[in-house]
């Protein structure tokens, strides 16, 4: 997913080497294959899909009802509170994504401290890092199916639950906090390892000096994580926590597989693209599938003004602490 | 990995691991921290292997074992369930495997090839524009894919390559992300000297590009191939809505059809061996080639 | 040298790409890899006979389906390969153990296996079939379809009449009249011919039945479970000797949902809610709450390990077919891909027995139909004829696999006969049960809604059993569900 690359501001538009006039055709030619498969295979289906959300459009058995145009009248059956709603939606996709979230930037940031800590001097650090990690590059499909046969009710969990509890099982997939659980846990396996990388990579860039520089002054180790590490890895920060909250919106897969596509019980875990892909292919409806990816397009666009946000905070940021080490230094000086 | 480092600087320090002041002295607080540090580490790491373990123990064991109860130790019905797995008619795994390759295959060369060649033109050439393409492929590069998955569905099923690989593979010719990796890493370690020099040598650009350039991208490019390669075989949203066939269907669809009613009256162990064949293997890659893989997430977290 | 590589690495995936697209291309619904068989293999009826069977422990000869078939020809201008449409591989396996072998030579076939779950199936037919017509290179030739949504595609033009085929009247003269009433159109033309009826039965263990009634005898224990209450109270008898009266929560259902007084859905287009699936739906959520079944799902692992060696459900409501389709391979021991046999000594083969159970219900009916546009009318013809006509087989194939076979006569034949007896009921007569019940079943309540409004109804309710939600949320989750699916429906006013 996204994750894994870093964003980037847009580079100068200073000459360089190649602006030779003679070359510059090479420009165009070189960016042909990008521009035109993303126009034929990204731009134009978009934009069909925009415009399907506008017409009443669907199946129904052998015969295709539409396409008549009807306004606006599919976003209003998406906002409709006695339907399933895209409120509804959006706020069981946040709450599975926040349930897997919230540890996941707790773990990483404890782990990714402790292993660029310099003081604690971890041992077999590429082990662990190796085996936290492992789990992001599973097929999300295979594993949420290996936990609905290790969950399920005459799977191994069970197997125990029923020595302590007469013999019943315990019905996972029955209720809405067991099932948004089992989903934000393996969410929160996914992606912790990847995000504690990310982490320790940034710790990692913090100079040293600094941190040396507040020792002397007498901090102590929460004192310097909360004042120093912290604040200078908030690019960082603000970077996974966008990363993550688009590659949540798009969750699928596993309460897609879990709940067999019920987004069960009482559709709680039924999340934006499990609706939407639910009105393409199973029982097709293409004016609220078009409707729906409408709304969620305007979700990311906002999403993404924030990550241009987050790069300028990025940039202040990095004056900050180039501002914090130069004061260190000076302070440094003084002490000695 | 273990070659030259000078071109990923990032990298080298990602696998440094943090040296201590030799002069400091541990106290007993930092041993009671080291230890409270190990515990929860090894917590943690079991837990990630945990499901796995029982993954790996039930796929040797028969159904029978398997409804009887847990077990920690494994059972010998391995190759049984091995063969009925492959054998299946229903859930024709092997050519899942096949086809998953096809497509994960081709998609991460494309992807690789198509955004290095973006990558350069950005950043090698001055034309007119080129700031907006950046930044368009920044904007694109939010953007889910599944929200023109509706549009691809319906030009697919018009252009009668639905239940193809084409919508599955041409696509990864523009992968925002993979151009993204490329430009940043070109503009640490690809000096515009050497294609000024090709030039003078009378090289073609394209020539200076698949020769010159490419292998000195090597490093990313690899590290590209493997997440693309990854993300593609994962991947089954949009294959899901494209392929139905069951001659075409990706190793991820025939573990979602597993889900379905009718496939569960089948034999466990067969289940545990489908997911098994699923996971295990892109886990042993991945421990063969751990090292390159963090790193490569490392590089591509930390931006300078 | 590296440029080289590379430029044969962008070659070989482009030529990947280019072949994995023509192959799809060209056969674009086909079915798994090791389907295609070539019915030229020279393997004999009877080395085909052994993976289904069941030998009946009456009868002076072991029954043969298969002998009763001859080989098929292949007319002029016909194709060479079968194109057939089901959704799960109960047919498949008929096929292949009946049918392979006698196709004509050169004659190959491909299975496309779409699951029925969420009306993928019917979304598949109705994708492929109303194109079928166009598909010169490779139509669909034969397709299955079930009761629960069959006339949609009868009144449609993409199912041909079985004249067409060859097949004549007197071809379907002992057939019960409601299978052929159900797939007739408007315009009365017989769209399809299905080789079973479908009573409903409640299949039950003798070994549970004995210790909770104190008999196994299929009259004395029909006679205890002959009403409601008296199940009720047999399930509360069986709950003190900690068995379950069923296994999951629509066990039951199909004998109150087939019972109906109204169909689905009414001219206005309004979903209809009948008496009988509300009591259906206060049943089971007092079978629940009591703990009278094992709150398992039809189909589900849990429900199917209930059929096993050992469990503790009284019985299971079915129909015929389900016997051979899973019960009896559920009962073994030692399963049959293990290397197991269907015989008594297996697990629990042999130890069950049936009876009407409390309401006389059907469920479920497969039929098999020619698609339009295929170019094999007159192959499909013989294999309809053949699987669902030719009585000889018929008989051998009701022995073999316990199926309630569509020939009255034959069905007749098989009642009185004192020596028949199925071996996997330990001999007990189940067809002279359902010879008289039989001709009275009635599916002139079918929609096309049928499918989807069941398996939703189910899967509401299921969350207001286990407890998930309240009645009425159940409810207007399963109206949001259907009219998810059929946006043209509505709530009753």
């Amino acid at each position: 997913m996204a994750q894994q690359v870093a964003v980037e501001k847009a580079p100068t538009p200073k000459k360089k080497g190649g602006g030779i006039g003679k070359y510059k055709k090479w420009g165009y030619i070189f960016m042909i294959p990008f521009t035109v498969v993303f126009l034929v295979f990204q731009a134009w289906p978009l934009i069909q899909t925009f415009y399907y959300s506008v017409f009443e459009y669907f199946r129904s058995g052998l015969d295709y009802i539409g396409p008549n145009f009807v306004g606006l009248d599919n976003f209003a059956s998406i906002f409709d509170f006695s339907k399933v709603n895209i409120f509804g939606l959006t706020y069981n996709t946040l709450v599975m994504w926040a349930i897997g979230f919230i540890p996941q930037i707790i773990i990483s940031l404890l782990f990714a401290y402790w292993f660029t800590n310099v003081r604690l001097r971890l041992k077999c650090l590429g082990l662990f890092k190796t085996i936290i990690y492992m789990p992001n590059l599973i097929m999300a499909s295979a594993f949420a199916m290996l936990i609905f046969s290790i969950f399920s009710d005459i799977g191994p969990v069970n197997d125990i639950i029923k020595i302590f509890n007469n013999g019943e099982p315990f019905r996972f997939l029955d209720y809405t906090y067991s099932t948004m659980g089992l989903v934000g846990l393996m969410n929160f396996m996914m992606w912790f390892g990847n995000t504690t990388i990310l982490l320790m990579a940034a710790m990692m860039g913090i100079n040293e000096s600094v941190i040396e520089a507040a020792e002397i002054d007498g901090a102590n180790s929460g004192q310097i994580f909360w004042k120093i590490t912290l604040p200078l890895i908030r690019p960082i920060l603000v970077y996974v926590l966008i990363t993550s909250l688009i590659g949540g919106l798009q969750m699928y897969d596993v309460p897609q597989i879990l709940t067999n596509g019920t987004g069960g019980p009482n559709f709680t875990t039924r999340t934006l693209i499990m609706y939407l892909s639910s009105n393409i292919s199973g029982n097709p409806n293409y004016g609220l599938a078009g409707a729906i990816s409408v709304v969620i397009f305007i979700i990311c666009a906002a999403l993404s003004l924030i990550v241009y946000y987050g790069f300028a905070a990025d940039k202040t940021s990095r004056e900050a602490n180039k501002a914090a080490k130069a004061a260190l230094k000076a302070e440094k000086r003084r002490g000695v | 990995m273990a070659k030259k480092d000078k071109n990923l600087p990032e990298v080298k320090s990602a696998l440094q691991q943090p040296n201590g002041d030799p002069s400091m002295k541990p106290d007993h607080g930092l041993l009671i921290h080291r230890i409270v540090c190990y515990v929860v580490l090894t917590f943690f790491s079991i837990l990630c292997l945990f499901f796995f373990y029982i993954l790996i123990i039930n796929s040797t064991r028969e159904h029978n074992e398997i409804t009887a109860g847990f077990s920690l130790i494994p059972g010998v019905s391995f190759v049984n369930n091995f063969v009925s797995a492959v054998t299946d008619a229903t859930i024709p795994v092997v050519r899942g495997i096949i086809n998953s390759l096809i497509i994960a295959g081709s998609s991460a060369i494309l992807s690789i090839y198509f955004s290095a060649m973006t990558a350069y033109a950005i950043h090698v050439y001055d034309f007119k524009g080129k700031k907006f393409m950046f930044n368009f492929i920044l904007i694109i590069m939010t953007i889910p894919t599944q929200l023109s998955a509706l549009g691809l569905f319906t030009m697919c099923t018009d252009w009668h390559i639905r239940d193809t690989f084409i919508p599955l593979i041409v696509p990864s010719v523009a992968a925002p992300t993979v151009f993204f990796f490329m430009i940043q890493y070109m503009k640490s370690s690809l000096p515009l000297d050497i294609i000024e020099a090709a030039r003078i040598d009378g090289s073609g650009e394209f020539r200076t590009f698949n020769t010159i350039v490419l292998p000195i991208l090597k490093p990313a490019l690899a590290v590209q191939a493997i997440f693309s390669f990854v993300a593609s075989w994962n991947n089954y949203f949009v294959p899901g809505l494209i392929l139905d066939s069951t001659e075409n269907k990706t190793l991820p669809i025939m573990i979602a059809q597993l889900r379905g009613a009718d496939f569960l009256k089948f034999d466990l162990g067969k289940v545990y061996m489908f997911i098994f064949i699923a996971i295990v293997p892109v886990m042993i890659v991945y421990f063969c080639l751990s090292k390159f893989i963090i790193a490569g997430v490392a590089v591509g977290g930390v931006k300078e | 040298m590296k440029k080289r590589i590379l430029a044969a690495l962008l070659a070989s995936a482009t030529l990947i790409s280019i072949a994995g697209c023509e192959s799809t291309a060209t056969t674009s619904s086909t079915g798994g890899t090791e389907s295609t068989a070539d019915s030229t293999a020279e393997s004999t009826a009877d080395s085909t006979a052994e993976s289904s069977t069941e030998e009946s422990t009456g009868g002076d000869e072991t029954p043969d389906p298969a002998k009763h078939i001859d080989k098929m020809t292949l007319a002029e201008g016909e194709g060479t390969h079968l194109n057939i449409y089901v959704w799960n591989d109960e047919w498949k396996d008929y096929f292949e153990t009946y049918l392979k072998d006698k196709l004509p030579d050169g004659v190959t076939y491909d299975f496309t296996i779409t699951p029925s779950d969420d009306g993928a199936y019917q979304t598949k037919l109705d994708t492929d079939l109303p194109k079928n017509t166009q598909n010169t290179s490779d139509p669909i030739d034969l397709f299955l379809f079930e009761a629960d949504y069959c006339t949609k595609y009868v009144d449609a033009d993409v199912t041909l009449d079985v004249k067409d085929l060859g097949i004549t009247d007197e071809d379907m003269a002992n057939m019960y009249k409601y299978t052929t009433d159900v797939v007739t159109s408007s315009d009365g033309k017989v769209k399809g011919l299905s080789w079973q009826a479908t009573p409903g039965l409640f299949a039950y263990r003798t070994r549970i039945a004995e210790d909770v009634l104190g008999t196994s005898d299929p009259d004395e224990v029909q006679e205890a479970l002959s009403d409601w209450t008296k199940f009720n109270d047999v399930a509360a008898k069986a709950q003190e000797k900690g068995y379950k009266m069923l296994s999951g929560y629509d066990d039951a259902y199909r004998v109150f949902s087939n019972n109906v007084s109204a169909p689905w859905v009414n001219e206005n287009n309004e979903i209809i809610i009948d008496d009988q699936l509300m009591a259906w739906v206060d049943q089971t959520k007092d079978y629940t709450d009591k703990g009278y079944n094992n709150k398992t799902t039809l189909w589900a692992d849990a429900w199917t390990a209930d059929q096993g060696p050992g469990a503790n459900v009284f019985g299971f409501f079915y129909s015929t077919w389900g016997i051979n389709f899973t019960l009896a391979g559920n009962s073994l021991e030692t399963k049959t891909d293990k290397g197991g046999k269907l015989e008594v000594g297996n697990g629990e083969y042999g130890e069950w027995k049936v009876c009407y159970g409390p309401q006389s219900y059907f469920w479920g009916g497969t039929w098999l139909a020619a698609a339009n546009g295929t170019d094999n009318k007159q192959l499909v013809g013989q294999i309809m004829k053949d699987f669902c006509c030719n009585a000889d087989f018929l008989k051998d194939f009701s022995k073999v696999t316990s199926d309630y076979v569509n020939n009255d006569s034959i069905m007749k034949e098989i009642a009185a006969d004192p020596e028949y007896g199925s071996a996997f009921l330990g001999g007990q007569n189940h067809i002279a049960l359902f010879v008289d019940v039989a001709p009275d079943i009635s599916m002139d309540k079918c929609t096309k809604y049928d499918q989807i409004c069941n398996e939703k109804f189910q899967s509401a309710f299921k969350e207001y059993f286990a407890g998930s939600v309240d009645k009425d949320t159940a409810l207007n989750n399963f109206y949001t569900l259907v009219i998810e699916a059929y946006p043209e429906l509505k709530k009753p006013a």
